[in-house]
Parts: C-alpha cells; sequence; structure tokens
C-alpha cells in the first residue's frame, strides 16, 4: 500500500482524537473570543487615521495571533512522539510499514487543519463583525486573507518545533515544559534580546545591517512583519512602517515559508532518533 | 522447515554493558517459542532488535531472509508490546481501521477480526473504557491483522484473567497453525509450559538454554521424583530402606532419582507387591529448569 494511504490514516485518526477529545472545539472557541475581543477594543484610532475598521482590526489580531498561534500549535504538538512513547504506543506504530516521516506528516496534516479551522472561523467572525461595524475595502479585505493564511503557516511552523521538542524529550511531561520554554523564546525573549541590542547599539552597523535579518529570522517576528508591510494601512495601523520598510519584500514570507519545511527536517531527524 | 526468524551472533551494547552477548536463534515457520529471562536479561531488548527499533552492534538478524526494520521485514512481523495503550479517544474499530491501512490490508477484515478477539460488542466503545482484558485483545487482534509470518509477543498475558489467557493462547495456536512463527517473551511459566514447542532462556543478555521441554530436562540432569504410598506404616519403612528413598509423612516415600533410572527403580518397585498401594511419578517442571538455567549456579 503507498505512502499517501498510510499518511491519510493517521491523519484521519489523529483528527478524530482532536473532535473526540474537544481540542478542535476549544481552540476554536479561544480564537473567535479573543479575535473578536481584540478587534472590538481596538476600534479607537479609525478615524484619525483614515482607514477602516477591518484594517484595525487585522492589525490587532496581528498582534493577538504571534501569541496565540506558536501557543496553539506547540500545545497539539508537543505530545506527538513522547506521548506515544509514554503510553507503550510507539513501538507497535513502528512495527507496521510506516516511515517515521510518514507518520509525523500524518499527523501534521491533522494537526496543522485543526489550526486552520481556529484561525479561519476566529479571524473570520472577528473580520466579518468588523466589516458590520465599520466597512472594509478591497485592500483591508485581502489583509484578513493575508491574515488567515500567514497564520496556517505560523502554525505549521510551532507545530513542527513542537515534534521536534517531543522526539528530543524523554518523556511528556519534559515536552511539555520544553514547549513552554520554546514559546518563550521565540515569542517573548527575542524580541526583548532584540531590543536591548538596539538600544545599546544606538544608530550603529548592528541597528541598520543584521537587525532586520535577525528579526525576520524568528518565524513569530517575520510573520508580524509580512502582515504590516504586506498592506500599508495596517502598517500605519499598527505603527510600524519602519521596520517593514528595510528589508525586501521577499524576506519576510520567505522566512515564514522555510520554517515550517526546516522545522519538520529537524523534528524528522530526531524522531529517526528515537528508540520506543 | 524453513526458518522464519534468524538472529546469529546478535550483540548489542547499552552504556559498556552487553546487554545481547551473542545471540543465536532460530524460529521455523508454525514453531511458538518462548523467551524466558528475568527482567532485564535482554527479553524486550532481543525484540526490539528484531523488530529493527534498535541498531545491532553485531550479529545479524533476518526475517524471511530480510533486515529487520526495512519493508519487507515489516510487513512480515506483528509485535504485541508489553502493555500497549491505545489513544483513549478512539474506539477499537477505529484504532484497527487505522492500523490496517498501515499494514495494507482492507478495512474489510476488522469486524471478523474484533469479533475473533471477543471484542465485537465493545468496538465502538472508546478505547477509555476498556478493561485491562479487552486492550489486550485490542493488541491481539492487530497481531493478527494481515496474516504476519512472524509474531512477536512481550508478556502477553500479564494481569490477564484465566479465561482471556486461555483464549488469548487458543488464538495463538490458531496462528502457529497457519504458519505463523511465535516468539512470546514470558513469566508465566506454567503456561508457557504447556502451550509452546521450545523454551529459550536468557540470562544476563546471554542465551542459557533453547530447546524443547524434555531434552532441557535431560540436559540438565534434574532428578524425577517418584512419591510412593505403601498400603502400611511398616512397610513405608521397608520401601524406604530398599530404595533409599526418604519417608514423608505418614505412609509416603520421596524417591528422587535421574530420568534415566527411572525404569530401573520401578522394577524395584514392582518387586515389592502390594506394599506398593500407589506411585506418582513428576518429571521435573519448567520451573525448576528455569531455576537451574538461569541461576546463579552455572
Amino acid at each position: 500500500m503507498s505512502a499517501p494511504t498510510r499518511i491519510r490514516a493517521i491523519a484521519r485518526a489523529e483528527a478524530l482524537v482532536l473532535r473526540r477529545n474537544r481540542w478542535l472545539f476549544v481552540a476554536t472557541g479561544i480564537m473567535v473570543v479573543f479575535a473578536v475581543a481584540l478587534s472590538l477594543a481596538g476600534s479607537a484610532p479609525t478615524g484619525t487615521l483614515g482607514v477602516d475598521k477591518l484594517t484595525v482590526s487585522v492589525a490587532s489580531m496581528t498582534t493577538l495571533a504571534v501569541y496565540l498561534i506558536p501557543l496553539l500549535a506547540l500545545l497539539i504538538s508537543f505530545d506527538a512522539v513522547a506521548g506515544e512513547r509514554d503510553r507503550g504506543a510507539l513501538g507497535l506504530i513502528l512495527s507496521y510499514p510506516a516511515s517515521r516521516a510518514e507518520i509525523l506528516l500524518g499527523k501534521a496534516v491533522a494537526h496543522v487543519a485543526a489550526l486552520a479551522v481556529a484561525c479561519v472561523v476566529g479571524f473570520g467572525v472577528a473580520g466579518g463583525i468588523a466589516v458590520a461595524l465599520g466597512g472594509a475595502g478591497p485592500e483591508s479585505l485581502m489583509a484578513l486573507a493575508r491574515l488567515m493564511a500567514t497564520s496556517v503557516l505560523l502554525g505549521a511552523a510551532f507545530v513542527a518545533l513542537g515534534y521536534l521538542i517531543s522526539a528530543l524529550a524523554g518523556s511528556s511531561a519534559a515536552a511539555a515544559g520544553l514547549s513552554a520554554a520554546l514559546w518563550l523564546v521565540f515569542v517573548v525573549l527575542f524580541d526583548l534580546a532584540l531590543l536591548a541590542a538596539v538600544v545599546m547599539d544606538g544608530d550603529g552597523a548592528f541597528t541598520r545591517m543584521a537587525f532586520p535579518w535577525v528579526m525576520t529570522a524568528n518565524p513569530a517576528d517575520a510573520f508580524r512583519l509580512w502582515n504590516i508591510a504586506g498592506t500599508e494601512t495596517v502598517a500605519i495601523a499598527a505603527g510600524m512602517t519602519g521596520a517593514a520598510d528595510s528589508l525586501p519584500r521577499w524576506a519576510a514570507p520567505l522566512s515564514l515559508a522555510l520554517w515550517p519545511v526546516l522545522g519538520f527536517w529537524l523534528a524528522r531527524a530526531a524522531f529517526r532518533r528515537v528508540e520506543p | 522447515m524453513t526458518a522464519t526468524l534468524t538472529c546469529s551472533g546478535v550483540v548489542k551494547i547499552r552504556s559498556g554493558a552487553r546487554v545481547l552477548d551473542g545471540i543465536s536463534l532460530s524460529v521455523a515457520e508454525g514453531a511458538r517459542v518462548a523467551l524466558l529471562g528475568h527482567n532485564g536479561a535482554g527479553k524486550s531488548t532481543l525484540i526490539k532488535a528484531i523488530l529493527g527499533l534498535t541498531r545491532l552492534d553485531g550479529g545479524e538478524i533476518a526475517i524471511c531472509g530480510h533486515a529487520p526494520g526495512t519493508g519487507p521485514a515489516r510487513a512480515a512481523v506483528a509485535y504485541l508490546p508489553e502493555a500497549v495503550a491505545f489513544q483513549g479517544a478512539l474506539t477499537g474499530r477505529e484504532v484497527l481501521r487505522m492500523l490496517a491501512a498501515l499494514s495494507g490490508e482492507g478495512r474489510a477484515e476488522t469486524g471478523a477480526l474484533l469479533e475473533r478477539v471477543g471484542l465485537s460488542k465493545a468496538a465502538d466503545r472508546r478505547i477509555a473504557t476498556y478493561s485491562k482484558g479487552m486492550r489486550q485483545r485490542l493488541g491481539l487482534a492487530q497481531v493478527l491483522l494481515g496474516r504476519p509470518q512472524l509474531a512477536l509477543l512481550d508478556e502477553p498475558t500479564s494481569g490477564l484473567d484465566p479465561v482471556s489467557r486461555h483464549d488469548l493462547y487458543r488464538i495463538i495456536d490458531d496462528l502457529a497453525a497457519h504458519g505463523t512463527a511465535v516468539l512470546i517473551a514470558s513469566h508465566a511459566l506454567t503456561e508457557v509450559e504447556a502451550r509452546t514447542d521450545r523454551i529459550a532462556i536468557l540470562r544476563d543478555g546471554r542465551l542459557v538454554a533453547d530447546d524443547t521441554l524434555p531434552a532441557l530436562a535431560r540436559a540438565a540432569g534434574l532428578p524425577i521424583v517418584m512419591r510412593v504410598r505403601a498400603d502400611a506404616r511398616e512397610n513405608a519403612d521397608r520401601i524406604a530402606a530398599a530404595t533409599g528413598g526418604a519417608r514423608v509423612n505418614g505412609t509416603s516415600v520421596e524417591i528422587r532419582c535421574p530420568a534415566e533410572d527411572k525404569m530401573q527403580a520401578l522394577h524395584h518397585l514392582s518387586g515389592l507387591g502390594p506394599a506398593v498401594a500407589d506411585i506418582d511419578i513428576t518429571p521435573p517442571g519448567l520451573e525448576d529448569l528455569y531455576c537451574h538455567y538461569s541461576g546463579d549456579h552455572i
């Protein structure tokens, strides 16, 4: 039987698990609640900036997504290898004619699909409310679509990193702890460290030459840059025009597209060394 | 007969210690071999090596001529890990269907398999609600998927009730009767004694015994025990004196002798006429043999 059949079989089972244990329901609910709350709260500056309501909403949701999506992605993925091993099911599944890459791919298909549902529904509902309240143009609708698509890429990157951690960690509990650390580093500490470096460097070589590239290398920042640089009005709304302008347009999309692939490749390499 | 599984000189070193030290073992088509040994003797490591889940530091393993972990080898092998727990959120049928797809079987077979292991009523319930015995039955159902050529069962009966054990061995016998080579790692000596064709004993990573039970008993030279009941107390003393046996409770005499001297002892006893009321003969059991082979004195 072929590899796609095996990948599909694993993906189907994982998708069933996500539905049964209400993960899909809860994650979608969280996305809807936060996205709606943020886009309603961020309604103040509409008039002064001269952009429509949806644009402001997308800018707010971009900031939200940078924190929330890596968190959801790690929550869904950290147990993928370590959990199977703890249960004693990893040896069993590895005795079947499915390669380790196929097993990870099957899980990834289900996990990323679940994140995609949560993102599209969450941002869709919030965006819909923004449109109803304050209108939208082609540009802001495009920004919303971009937000949804890039969120899935960001989610895929962190799902893959979650698998990497899961394969490296000795147990489920260790994987959970490492995921929290990874989230903190990528989403919070990385930016703080960059900020500190820029403050110390002033207007030196690091700030002008290296800083934008280093920032783009982080998938979370690449996600932010892509969404903000993509639409001028969003950049105005987010007050981030400067940072977005100093890089070539392809830099952030390239980083965000490479991370899921790189993460998956690393995860597979780590998974190969796992002895159940 | 062709050997389905051949291990020759298998060595596995883990942090300096030889956990498998030159294991040579073969299991023929349709044979049921018990793999015995203390905890940490290397049983699970050997099974993992056969599955290709751990790299060897020496020697070779072939499953129907294929190296462990390769596609054809994986297709030929079925494995039941010790105390397996499947995703509790899925039903038995869903798990079996997924595994059937992985092994390249159609889903048509899964219903019949669930019936065969006695799970057809619970097939659509979540595994989280299953008892230990039911989970083990599900594990056995996945072993049966696609008629494997080699089945590796790690402690298949641990924690099972007698009825489940009986069912499990009935299915294992059935598998072997259809040509599957079965290797059972176990602690349950009495079950294994009655249900396997050959016994292999691992001790500190070395194979210290690999033969049929009677042959092992002969090689070990363990005595058989005859318990003779005399018709009266004074005759018991006479029998004990004549045979060199030991007097035990009341009118009985216990005689220990090597297996080859058994007939001679019986002739001797029959010469004593009606003084002998009854004779029980107990050959050395697996428990005695296990202690002999896996004990520290060799």
